[in-house]
This record gives structure tokens, C-alpha cells and sequence, in this order.
């Protein structure tokens, strides 16, 4: 009949819904898939990714990025880059301009930092950073890893449910650190605009932030660091450690997350057959389906 | 449902509270005594997850309002404070935030079950309607919930939700500049909404009790859709029968629940949300939370700013009269062999229009939404319709009948052996 | 009213084991969602961290002065104490005290001008009147707690009144001739 028509129809017409978006959103490609260590039921950070990644965001990033929900002391707690308390306290002393007051005389002072300080951020207000950087705000980078995605379109949007895959913010992150190209002919950029790949509408205020060798990652024993220092290392680094930044106790969340489903399975299936054995009270149960 | 009360107090102190405060007859005999049908299946366990779900989200809620800062410049932080600092603070935000999609999973999954069994028709109007009003005091609730963060979703979903009341005529503009306490959603749109966000879960537990009332006075509708008949066949007691195949559901519930809460916290969050807000800037696409998208949809769909609020509130509000408006005798889908196929096809018009609602209000997504909105209320028409010529399939002669393959008075039941069940 | 009813349990022992193994479940689980509800009402990782050591400069308090600060939120009281203050709380024999406590055991030896004590009165947790000068400093030349007439000598020490027990002294150490470290 015609109904099933209408309902076959109506099935098709969402598929090329479904289909366009990608369509739509011309020329900003997805993001490549990383490998992260962090994702899955079991993921885990890699503390020396971790800590690669800090000296990255510190030395590079937060000359113009703020990442002020990030106290010293985090950097030393369970599930994140795993420095040591006495490390922690020395890297915030070494911040010696850390504002505080007002003192008996009323007057603002400069301390050094204390592991319960925030990271200083770069400038004082959202004013000052757009001044100092050509009009353009840089955002602050401790949420970025949750606040920044991609569209999955359909169907892959309800496949990641079962595949836990949630990693569109780092693996953009690492496209838009390694994206950057020279503008394609026809393109051109008005001062302080620079041509990303994947940037949405692909003009971005931030210059290139990452070159090759342009931070020192620790020395293994051989007097070589263990990982190449380029780009697309840091990016990745960068990256991994802004998921901790936006999500600290991830690993704590999926240990205590195993636990739970692990309970409530078993005590799913208890049930099951306690209910199977108390319906089966009923007298007249043997012929009831 | 009908029938006296079984209950028999034991002891003197029993005895001595029934006289005065018969509470635990009326626990009695509405959670142990109370008898169900004995056919109904696992989606009737909703009901029972749904109490869950507004029990759990009032212990988190209370709990967040103990760490949260109801205050446009702090309120952002407040909640990163209790995602860091608080101890499992991560745990009872995100149990809180999915806790609020899962709580409308379970409801539309009842609402829809409520449709197919046509639990709405008579003696269950009043039931129905309480159901609906629960429904919009939920949305009330999770719209003014969502705002709290104060994230950029936050702010701007709140600007164009208020602004809806200023396609009103005359008072539209006045009502908006009241709710949000300024000329703009500010701070103290921000205090009113906190507090409103605190007292809506209590005034949807007070209808909850309502619900329940309606429901215990006219009994359950089950699959069949055919009234219970005699009591002592069709039905079970609610404990132990309901208890433990409630419970069964709803630890199923949870697992799915706690996949999300610990593995996939932000799937049916925004990511724009961790912005904070910034009137500044409006989001590429504002879009609400999922469980708002189908209505969404209908919103955008009218080209007219009344029209389409009008639309959107007539989509909730038409499912007040749906038992007026369905003209069948027949209660379940089950033995209508064409509402069924309309009632599927509007399930899948309203999935389309939460996919649509989700979509950039560009073609081809208008086209398509004007025609799922034209079905989501051209369903309703044909239901009105077809209970004129739809011929129904047979329907069992009682519940005991369709459990036990249409002999049920064969056995000898009712042997009251047990001790509550007996009087 | 009788419904379709049981039959008595064919199988008591093993529906029993299910039972109890699912009830028990149940009480378990119960329990476990008692620790985040609960737990979270502990002090948070900020409260914490905040609570960390202090260090505080002695030089500016003058001979009989004293001065308030907050370490944790709570008040603390550091004077600097006269030569007869100390010798008033030296000369008092301990055992006449209603919380008996040399003034030694109270004081960081080498360093007896200075008393460090929790300013709330042991009896309710007012603060007791005696840091500035012109307040009145009590009988004993220590702390008069006005809300309800408690008498603190020159080492904190409870002399008359309704409060049982001395000022408490807080965890401190002496990090240089005029310098604490709090905490």
C-alpha cells in the first residue's frame, strides 16, 4: 500500500539529509583520527606525553593563551602528567610575579607562586590580550580539548556511542596545529590573517605557533630525546596534555567507570533470575509465555 | 483500583498509627497488595525508572547547589570548580547532566508506549493529561537547568527560548523583559532561573504523586488493552511481581546510563558549552539540547515568529487531547492494524525532526522539516480518522486469556497461599 | 483479595542463595552511592590546598601587642608579650588550673615572648577582647572573652569563667629568630 511507500520515502529523504551535511561544510576537511592513549573504556594518559606536552603549552602557548582553571598543585595529582610535589613547588616559585594583596598598607603586591596558585595567565583581561594581539583574542586553552569539535554527520555520530570515540576535540587540535598552508592561489590574506586547512572558513588569526625543534624535549639516556622534536609531535603532545587540562580525572572516570558497569551487569543478571523465579510462583507459570 | 484495603496491622504500635495516620496502609496497599496485570511487559517498567530518574536528579541537584555559584561572572567557573576541586564532584555533575538526557530517554520511551497501548482512552484522561503536564514542567525544568552553567549554549539558548514569548502580541515584549529581569539575559535572568531550576523538581514530584494517584485509582492499561476482568486471574500483586521486574529494568537502565555518565560524558552535551558566554558572539549553530530538537524543528519550520511558537507549543499541547482526538475503541496498537503503521511512521517522523532540529536552517532541511511537521500533526488527524473505518484484529476475551493461550480458566489459580493477598 | 498466587517454594535452599545474593547486591550497591554523596561534603581539593602552611613576620608586633590573622579560616592570636606578662605566666602553680599547663609546655623554648593561640573562646567560639590596646585584657592579663565573662591569663590559659579549656596552641616552628611557619 501507499503507506509503506510514504514510510520508504520518508527513510530515503533522511539518508540524503543525513548525507548533505558533509556536503555543506565546504572545504573544511575532518580532521584526521590520532591514536590517543587516553581513549577507550581503559585509556590512560602517558605521563611523558604529558609532561612533554606541559613544556610545550608552557613555553609556546601560554605567552598568549591563559589556562587559569590549572593550579600548580594538579600538575602533581593522581592521573596527570605525574610531576612531584617538591617539582611542582619549585616550577610555581619560579613564577615570582604572582599578584596578591591587598597588605596592611593596602597596597597590591607580587609574590612568588604556591603550589594553590592558578597559572598566571598572560594578560590581565580579555582587553588587554585583544591589544597586544592585533584585535584577535586568543582563548584560553584549559577547556579547548571539550570546547572545540567537528560534526560527525550520520551515521558515524551514533556508532561512536559504542565505540567510545570522543576524541574530535584533541584530533582537531592536532589538524589545526599541523594545518597551517600557504594560501591556495586566489586566496588572499589581509594583514593578521594566516590560511589554516582545517580552520572553519580557513583564515585564523593565531600565526603559526609550532616549528621544528623549537622546544627542547628531555634527553633520553642515549642524550637524544626519545621522540622527534617536530611539529607533529607537539602537536600531538599539546594536545594530549589540553585533554587532561579540560578533563583531569578522565582516568579516574573510566577506572571507577569498569567498576560500576562490571556491578551493574552482574546485578543486572541476579535480578533476571530472581524475577524468573519469583514469576514462577505462579501456579498456572508452566504455561505462560 | 477498586477493592478494600488487605492490609492487617500486626503489632499495638501498628495498630495505634493505622488509627491515626493509616501511612503505611496506603505504602501497603499501593506498593505490595496493589494488583497489576499480570501480562504487562518490560517497557511498563518506565514508570518505575522515571521515579528513579526524578529521585536521582533531586540528590544530585541538591548536591551541586551545595558547590555552585548562582552568578553570571563565577557561575562558569563554579561548575569547573566542582568538576576539579570537589571531591567526586565529576562524578555527580555528569550524573546530574546525563542524568537529565537519560530522564528524557525513559520518558519518551513511556509517553510512546502510553500511544501504543493507547493507554490515554478512557478511564485514563486524567492520568494522560497529568502525564503531559509532568512532560512540559520537564522541559521547563531542563531548559532552565542547562542555562546554569553559563556556558555559550547556555547564554544564547536561553536569549532565543525567552525571546519566543516576544512573538506574543501586545504583552510579548513585557513578558520577556520580566522573565529576564533586565533588557537582556544577564545576571539576574541567570538568579531566577537557579532558583525556578530548585523549585520546578519539587512541583513535578507533587504531580508525580498525582500520577500515581490517577494510575492506582483506575488501574493499569497492559498490552492487550483489555480492562482487567476478574482480579484474581488477570492480575499479580504489585510485590513481589512488579517490584522485582521494575528493578530488573531499571539496573538495565542503569547500565546504559553509567555508559554514558563514565565513558562518553559530553555525547549528548555541546561542545560549545565549555565556552563561557560571551554576548558578544553567537555560536555558528545554536542548538538545543536533544530532547528539545523535534520541537525545535517545528519552530524553525513556520516562517512566521508566532506562527512557528504557536506550532511548537500546539505540538506538546495536542498531546493533551489525544483522547479525544483518537475516535477507536480499541485501545492497543496491537490489534489496529493501520493506526500501527501510522504510529510507527510518526515515531519515525519525530526522529527525522530531532535530526532536522540538530540541522543549519538551510535547504534542504527547511523543505523537509515543513513536511515532518505537516506529519507530526497529520498523525493525529488520521487517528481521529481511522478509528471511524480501521476494522481491529480480535481482541482476547480477557488478560488471563492472552498470558495462557486463550484457555485460562483451565487451572485451578488463586489458592491464596499468600498471606497478604488474602481477604 | 486474592491474586494468581504462589506456590510454596519447590527449591527453598537455592531461591534463597539467589535471594540473598541478590538483596545483598542490592545493600552493596546501596552503599557504594553512599561514598560520592557523602564524600563530597568532605573539604574539596581547593579548601585543602588553601589550607597549606603559612609563614608570618614577627618584627612588626610591638612588646604587648598583638595582632589576629587567619590560617584555615580559623582566628589566630601571635603576641608579643612583656617581660611581666611572662613572668606572670611562669609564676602561677599549675596545679591550681582548671587545664593544667606549664607556660613552657605552651611556648617554643628560646622564643617565650611570643604566644601563639587559636583566638575563639573554648567556651562557645566568641573572640575574646585583649590584642588591641584600651581593650580590656581580663583579670589575668591575658584574654576576656565578653560574651560570657571568660578570664584568659598571659599564656592563654582558661582562669575563671565558664570555658573549660585553654586557648589551644596551633601547629607552628620557629623558621628564623622572627619568623613562623604556621601549620
Amino acid at each position: 500500500m501507499s503507506l509503506r511507500l510514504s514510510l520508504a520515502g520518508l527513510v530515503t529523504g533522511l539518508a540524503i539529509a543525513a548525507a548533505s551535511p558533509a556536503l555543506a561544510a565546504e572545504g573544511a576537511p575532518k580532521p584526521p583520527a590520532q591514536s590517543w592513549s587516553f581513549s577507550g573504556p581503559f585509556g590512560k594518559f602517558d605521563r611523558a606525553q604529558l609532561q612533554r606536552g606541559f613544556k610545550v603549552a608552557k613555553e609556546v602557548c601560554a605567552n598568549c593563551h591563559a589556562m587559569s582553571l590549572i593550579r600548580f598543585r594538579n600538575l602533581a595529582e593522581p592521573g596527570g602528567p605525574g610531576f612531584t610535589p617538591s617539582q611542582v613547588a619549585a616550577l610555581a616559585a619560579s613564577y615570582t610575579n604572582i599578584k596578591d594583596g591587598p597588605n596592611d598598607s593596602g597596597e597590591m603586591f607580587e609574590r612568588p607562586g604556591r603550589p594553590a596558585d592558578a597559572f598566571p595567565a598572560p594578560f590581565a583581561n580579555e582587553q588587554a590580550a585583544r591589544a597586544a594581539n592585533g584585535g584577535a583574542y586568543p582563548p584560553p586553552i584549559d577547556m579547548l580539548a571539550k570546547a572545540r569539535t567537528y560534526e560527525r554527520g550520520f551515521p558515524k555520530f551514533v556508532f561512536d556511542i559504542f565505540t567510545q570515540y570522543q576524541e574530535q576535540g584533541p584530533d582537531y587540535i592536532v589538524a589545526l596545529l599541523t594545518g597551517y598552508r600557504d594560501p591556495p592561489a586566489g586566496v588572499t590574506l589581509l594583514p593578521g590573517q594566516n590560511y589554516n586547512n582545517f580552520m572553519p572558513g580557513h583564515l585564523i588569526a593565531m600565526p603559526k605557533p609550532l616549528s621544528d625543534g623549537q622546544v627542547e624535549y628531555p634527553k633520553g639516556p642515549d642524550g637524544k630525546s626519545p621522540v622527534p622534536e617536530t611539529v607533529e609531535q607537539y602537536a600531538k603532545d599539546v594536545a594530549a596534555f589540553m585533554v587532561w587540562m579540560a578533563e583531569p580525572h578522565l582516568e579516574a572516570r573510566k577506572r571507577l567507570g569498569f567498576q560500576v558497569m562490571i556491578f551493574l551487569a552482574l546485578f543486572a543478571g541476579l535480578l533476571y533470575f530472581t524475577k524468573k523465579k519469583i514469576w514462577a510462583r505462579l501456579p498456572d507459570h508452566a504455561s505462560a509465555h | 483500583m477498586s477493592g478494600h484495603s488487605t492490609y492487617q496491622p500486626k503489632t499495638g504500635i501498628e495498630r495505634w498509627l493505622d488509627a491515626r495516620l493509616p501511612i503505611v496502609r496506603l505504602m501497603h496497599d499501593s506498593a505490595v497488595s496493589y494488583p497489576v496485570p499480570r501480562n504487562l511487559n518490560l517497557l511498563w517498567t518506565f514508570g518505575g525508572i522515571l521515579v528513579f530518574m526524578l529521585v536521582a536528579q533531586i540528590i544530585t541537584g541538591v548536591i551541586l547547589a551545595m558547590h555552585y555559584t548562582p552568578n553570571a561572572t563565577m557561575a562558569f567557573n563554579s561548575v569547573e570548580h566542582i568538576m576539579r576541586d570537589v571531591n567526586f564532584g565529576w562524578l555527580l555533575r555528569y550524573l546530574h547532566s546525563n542524568g537529565a538526557s537519560m530522564f528524557f530517554v525513559a520518558v519518551y520511551v513511556h509517553i510512546f508506549r502510553g500511544m501504543y497501548y493507547g493507554s490515554y482512552k478512557a478511564p485514563r484522561e486524567v492520568l494522560w493529561i497529568l502525564g503531559v503536564i509532568i512532560f512540559l514542567l520537564m522541559m521547563a525544568t531542563a531548559f532552565m537547568g542547562y542555562v546554569l552553567p553559563w556556558g555559550q549554549m547556555s547564554f544564547w539558548g536561553a536569549t532565543v527560548i525567552t525571546n519566543l514569548f516576544s512573538a506574543l502580541p501586545v504583552i510579548g515584549e513585557t513578558i520577556v523583559t520580566f522573565l529576564w529581569g533586565g533588557y537582556s539575559v544577564d545576571n539576574p535572568t541567570l538568579n531566577r532561573f537557579f532558583s525556578l531550576h530548585f523549585l520546578l523538581p519539587f512541583m513535578i514530584a507533587g504531580v508525580v504523586v498525582l500520577h500515581i494517584w490517577a494510575l492506582h485509582h483506575v488501574g493499569q492499561n497492559n498490552p492487550t488493552g483489555v480492562e482487567v476482568k476478574d482480579v484474581k486471574k488477570d492480575t499479580v500483586p504489585f510485590t513481589p511481581y512488579a517490584t522485582i521486574k521494575d528493578l530488573f529494568g531499571m539496573v538495565c537502565f542503569m547500565l546504559v546510563f553509567a555508559w554514558f555518565v563514565f565513558y562518553q560524558p559530553n555525547f549528548m552535551g555541546h561542545a560549545d558549552n565549555y565556552i563561557p558566554a560571551n554576548p558578544a558572539s553567537t555560536p555558528a549553530h545554536i542548538v538545543p539540547e536533544w530532547y528539545f530538537l523535534p520541537f525545535y524543528a517545528i519552530l524553525r519550520a513556520i516562517p512566521d515568529k508566532l506562527g512557528g511558537v504557536l506550532a511548537m507549543g500546539g505540538a506538546i499541547v495536542i498531546l493533551a487531547f489525544l483522547p479525544w482526538i483518537d475516535t477507536s475503541k480499541v485501545k492497543s496498537m496491537t490489534y489496529r492494524p493501520i493506526a500501527r503503521q501510522f504510529f510507527w511512521m510518526f515515531v519515525l517522523v519525530c526522529i527525522g525532526l530531532g535530526y532536522l532540529g540538530a540541522m543549519p536552517a538551510d535547504e534542504p532541511y527547511v523543505t523537509i522539516s515543513r513536511i515532518l511537521t505537516v506529519l507530526y500533526f497529520g498523525f493525529f488527524l488520521a487517528l481521529a480518522l481511522i478509528g471511524i473505518f480501521e476494522r481491529p484484529a480480535p481482541l482476547p476475551t480477557s488478560i488471563a486469556d492472552s498470558v495462557l493461550g486463550g484457555s485460562g480458566a483451565r487451572l485451578g489459580h488463586a489458592t491464596a497461599s499468600e498471606p497478604q493477598a488474602k481477604g | 483479595m486474592a491474586h494468581a498466587t504462589d506456590t510454596t517454594g519447590t527449591e527453598p535452599t537455592r531461591r534463597d542463595f539467589l535471594m540473598l545474593t541478590t538483596g545483598a547486591f542490592g545493600a552493596v550497591g546501596a552503599a557504594a552511592l553512599l561514598v560520592p554523596l557523602v564524600g563530597q561534603l568532605a573539604p574539596d581539593a581547593q579548601v585543602v590546598a588553601a589550607g597549606a602552611p603559612i609563614e608570618l613576620d614577627l618584627t612588626p608586633i610591638a612588646e604587648g601587642q598583638a595582632i589576629k590573622l587567619f590560617w584555615r579560616g580559623k582566628l589566630i592570636f601571635v603576641r608579643n608579650r612583656t617581660k611581666k606578662e611572662i613572668d606572670e605566666a611562669k609564676a602561677v602553680d599549675v596545679a591550681t588550673l582548671r587545664d593544667p599547663q606549664t607556660d613552657e609546655q605552651r611556648t617554643k623554648a628560646g622564643h617565650e615572648r611570643y604566644l601563639v593561640v587559636y583566638g575563639n573562646c573554648t567556651h562557645l567560639g566568641c573572640v575574646p577582647l585583649g590584642n588591641a590596646a584600651g581593650e580590656p585584657k581580663g583579670e589575668f592579663d591575658g584574654w576576656f572573652c565578653p560574651c560570657h565573662g571568660s578570664h584568659y591569663d598571659s599564656s592563654g590559659r582558661i582562669r575563671k569563667g565558664p570555658a573549660p579549656l585553654n586557648l589551644p596552641v596551633p601547629p607552628y616552628a620557629f623558621t628564623a629568630d622572627t619568623k613562623i611557619k604556621i601549620g
